[in-house]
């Protein structure tokens, strides 16, 4: 295999909240090339944010990463000390998060955004070098650079997510994580940051790692994409073979549940149920309540993730078991 | 979905939306602390009567020496006029706790009402009602409690008074601002869209969302009472020298120090703080409580 | 008026030139320096009408004003100029106690189900309220009738639904409360205001679905509000696109979705995600951004943007025109 640019392995989240321990993430693992495009896919309570969170240890109180590794240039990101991992948010990993409203210092001009993040990782760099740097950077994202002197409530949620996204990459990260950075978005400003994204990957030679609850922007973005439910990844495949060949029956269940403006008429079908509850997950595999095909095995025991055919891999028994 | 919970302690069933205390953690239990306090010295001053050892007020007068330090006899020791301290404690409770429920019943009569319809309808009527109450709440508390009971004279009814007055603004601007907020929600304007009148849209909507910012301004008014009527009685203006009442042992008590007698300040003094402690206790309680965190 | 409404069937509402411009506040330092009063045009000139029985979708990006629009034709804010009729009857012209009264007949579904509920009332007591407002039922007669709507929209065991409170209820399920609270007066209009954006994808198709099955079964018509095209195109048998204030262009679904003719529904649509990683999508480029609403621009009010504008769209702003029997569009460059 060749040497891979992030290495997830085995990541369990937990909060430990009074009601009891819900595990937000469960035994997650994947990799990320250089450059490469990776979609998690999920609803709300799939556990992708706290996912998110957790590559760059920023998941909040009372949550907790409670196993597995982050391999980032040979180093396990988990098992670094404070200062360490501070240097590297920001510079090796960066994240691009859902608001643009509350993501930016209202208190501070965009240009000082910039100037805080450049000289906090480059010292050495003058003030005026980072000033010079944001404008050129706010080029990049299509913001003209006179606006390094404005503040955030003076820019549209449009524009804050751009400059987000310039921040994500001034120091030329490695991978950017972006949680949801679209959803807040009307659909053709996120139709152009969308656009964005991929020439910024392109001229940087960024991996991006794209949270989305929406399966069609992550089909359309993305390289390659795994599907989170209930804490678990319960698919993952490149993108051609997730939409020519859906296996897991939650996957296939969004697939026919989104409408596609393409196809002249569609009958959309509903996944029936309700998302589970963390708190008293239910037993053997977690979707099986709303799972059409579900067995009496599928009750009992949790599936685990088999590899139906290269790069493929699919958590349901319905494809057999590993030996 | 999630299963409707199903203990529930007596005050969370009048306010739903405390559910049950224990599962609360640290809040919980501080409003089971704070009420447990609360709970006792109520009891212990109505059943007064009969668990004092000595008659604490004139007729109780040297039933020991006076200035007696605590003994077996005397676990509280007795003041100049020779009268058995704890038996004073016991019973000295009620007055404070009168000025205190009538000086919260009289706030929620006329703050809430006032609160309520001032800031719904809005307008020049709000703003007026707004500068008054925020003119009366510049005041420092204590000082305009004094003028005021200065004015009225002595008595419980005239304590209870003078300590609304000073804490009615601080109702009606709590009432007012969740007004302010709650109109603007989503289910108000359903409300109005399956055509409730603006008075059930004011008492069936809006009202019951405020009853929880209500209840936590009420325990801290409750705690703020026994305080001042504490200080209005300390400086004498409270109530009539023969009730047995913690303020007025305080003023004795302050004067009996050089002499060396503690025990006449202390054990009155104890209490009342206690008494001030356990309301705000359960105020600091039900405030985390009824105040949702959001994100758990 | 336009050919197109003499055509229309049963009209159920009908709305004439609504406007509703929102003051802006200013500073008493601006107020005093500047006479003009600046305003917010949110709704600047709409007419439309929706047939019985059909579901017609206001569509368009945030700030385009159809939420206004929409709370406009109920009557829960009331015009600064314009009409609007529900089965021929002025209703800008009643007063608040007969507007009252007719909200039996027009109801409306809000975006958040999360905060469309008094968090102290019992769903059961919440879904029974609008009877007891209008005096229709009481006691045994409208706890049965709240069984029976909750038993419609899915809540089941309706005996457990009804004594929840809204925190204990997910999302979708309190979205179908919502409907079975606007639909237990019996209503035939229903404006839906975003009834699913804010619920998760697997669970928005069985809400939608639940739609179109009460609609056929109680004969509703639907005012759909949405920034989603995807759904629109998937709900809708009419569609009107707006813009800062004014149907652009408007007809019905199919012809509006395979020959989008004004230049910002073009983009709109193509803008649209579509879950086909083949797909080589042009995205129509549009400058600039959403100009405020406050200084609309002159002549077309979206000529700043428009790659193909033109001398005209500079100087006269365009009236919507018959492209064919059900596609109007207010373009100086589309042809008829």
């Amino acid at each position: 295999m060749q040497k891979q640019l992030l290495t997830v392995e085995n990541l369990t989240v937990e909060y430990w909240t009074r009601k009891g321990k819900v595990r937000a993430v469960d035994d997650v693992s994947f990799y990320l090339g250089k450059a490469e495009t990776l979609g998690v896919v999920g609803e709300s309570g799939s556990g992708k944010s706290t996912l998110g969170l957790s590559l760059i240890r920023l998941v909040p109180p009372p949550g907790r990463i409670v196993k597995g590794h982050v391999w980032l240039e040979g180093k396990d990101i988990l098992k670094l000390r404070e200062d360490e991992i501070r240097s590297i948010r920001g510079r090796k990993i960066s994240f691009v998060f859902q608001d643009p409203m509350t993501s930016l210092n209202p208190v501070k001009k965009i240009g000082e955004h910039f100037v805080e993040l450049i000289q906090t990782h480059e010292p050495n760099v003058s003030r005026k070098e980072a000033l010079e740097r944001a404008g050129k950077l706010l080029k990049d994202v299509g913001i003209q650079p006179e606006r390094i002197d404005d503040y955030p409530h003076q820019l549209s949620g449009g524009m804050r997510q751009r400059v987000m996204i310039a921040l994500a990459i001034a120091l030329n990260p490695y991978v950017v994580v972006a949680d949801e950075p679209t959803t807040a978005l009307d659909v053709i400003v996120q139709a152009k940051i969308l656009d964005l994204l991929k020439a910024v990957q392109s001229i940087y030679n960024t991996a991006l790692i794209f949270i989305t609850h929406d399966l069609s922007i992550a089909i359309e973005r993305c390289d390659k994409i795994f599907v989170m439910y209930a804490g678990q990844m319960v698919e993952h495949s490149n993108v051609r073979d997730m939409c020519k060949n859906p296996q897991h029956p939650y996957t296939q269940g969004l697939l026919k549940s989104i409408p596609n403006i393409e196809l002249a008429e569609q009958k959309l079908e509903a996944i029936p149920g309700f998302p589970p509850d963390l708190l008293n997950p239910p037993s053997g595999c977690r979707f099986w309540p709303r799972c059409s095909y579900a067995m009496e095995r599928c009750r009992k025991a949790e599936p685990q993730l088999i590899e139906t055919e290269k790069d493929h891999l699919v958590r349901c028994f319905l494809y057999g078991e590993m030996v | 979905m999630s299963k409707p919970i199903v203990k529930r302690s007596m005050l969370s069933r009048i306010i739903p939306a405390i559910g049950s205390l224990r599962e609360r953690g640290l809040s919980g239990w501080l409003v089971i602390f704070g009420a447990a306090i609360v709970i006792s010295i109520i009891l212990m001053t109505l059943l007064a009567p009969w668990i004092s050892p000595y008659d604490p007020t004139t007729k109780g007068v040297n039933v020991g020496a006076p200035l007696t330090p605590p003994n077996s006899k005397f676990p509280f020791g007795t003041n100049h006029l020779g009268q058995d301290m704890l038996s004073r404690v016991i019973s000295g409770g009620g007055v404070m706790l009168q000025v205190a429920f009538l000086s919260v019943a009289i706030c929620l009569a006329i703050g809430v009402p006032l609160g309520l319809f001032s800031s719904y309808m809005g307008g020049i009527l709000d703003r007026s009602v707004c500068l008054v109450m925020d003119s009366i709440y510049a005041f420092p508390g204590l000082i305009l409690a004094i003028a005021i009971a200065a004015m009225l004279g002595r008595g419980v009814v005239n304590m209870a008074l003078s300590i609304a007055v000073v804490y009615v603004p601080s109702y009606f601007r709590v009432v007012r601002s969740q007004v302010l907020s709650i109109k603007e929600m989503p289910y108000v304007e359903a409300a109005r869209s399956i055509g409730a009148k603006s008075r059930t849209i004011l008492f069936k909507y809006i009202l019951p969302n405020v009853v929880p910012s209500i209840v936590v301004v009420a325990t801290v008014n409750f705690a703020d009472a026994i305080l001042t009527a504490a200080g209005l009685t300390f400086v004498g203006l409270g109530v009539e020298v023969d009730i047995p009442d913690w303020g007025w042992d305080l003023a004795n008590g302050r004067k009996l120090l050089p002499s060396g007698a503690w025990w006449v300040i202390t054990f009155p003094g104890i209490f009342i703080i206690l008494l001030a402690l356990g309301f705000t206790l359960m105020g600091e309680g039900l405030s985390e409580i009824l105040n949702p965190k959001l994100g758990e | 008026m336009e050919r197109w409404c003499e055509m229309s069937q049963i009209e159920i509402v009908r709305v004439e030139n609504l406007k509703k411009y929102f003051p802006v506040e200013k500073s008493f330092l601006e107020r005093l320096l500047t006479r003009t009063r600046s305003f917010v045009h949110a709704v600047d000139g709409v007419t439309f009408s929706v047939r019985k029985g059909e579901v017609f979708t206001l569509a368009g990006e945030s700030g385009c004003g159809k939420t206004t629009t929409g709370k406009l034709i109920l009557g829960l804010i009331p015009p600064t100029s314009g009409k609007v009729f529900f089965k021929d009857q002025e209703i800008t012209k009643l007063d608040s106690e007969k507007l009252r009264l007719l909200r039996r007949k027009m109801q409306i579904i809000f975006q958040d189900p999360y905060a469309s509920f008094n968090p102290r009332m019992k769903i059961g007591e919440a879904i029974g309220h609008p009877l007891e407002i209008h005096g229709l039922a009481t006691g045994k007669e409208k706890r049965r009738k709240v069984l029976a709507m909750l038993e419609r929209v899915g809540l089941t065991p309706p005996e457990q639904f009804k004594d929840l409170y809204p925190h204990q209820l997910s999302g979708g399920q309190r979205q179908r409360a919502a409907m079975a609270r606007s639909l237990i007066l019996e209503p035939e209009f229903i404006v839906a205001d975003e009834p699913v954006s804010m619920i998760d994808v697997s669970l928005r198709t069985t809400i939608i679905n639940l739609m179109l099955d009460l609609k056929k079964a109680l004969q509703l018509t639907y005012l759909f509000i949405t920034h989603d095209l995807a759904i629109a195109k998937y709900i809708s048998d009419r569609i009107a696109i707006m813009y800062l204030g004014k149907i652009i262009e408007m007809g019905d679904k199919k012809e509006i979705f395979s020959n989008p003719m004004h230049p910002y529904t073009q983009a709109l649509l193509s803008a649209i995600p579509v879950p086909n990683p083949e797909r080589k999508r042009k995205i129509m480029e549009l400058k600039g951004e959403v100009p405020s609403a406050i200084k609309i621009p002159a002549g077309c009010r979206f000529h700043l943007r428009c790659p193909f504008a033109e001398n005209i769209c500079m100087k006269e702003e365009p009236e919507l025109k018959a492209v064919t029997a059900d596609h109007i569009v207010a373009c100086h460059l589309a042809k008829g």
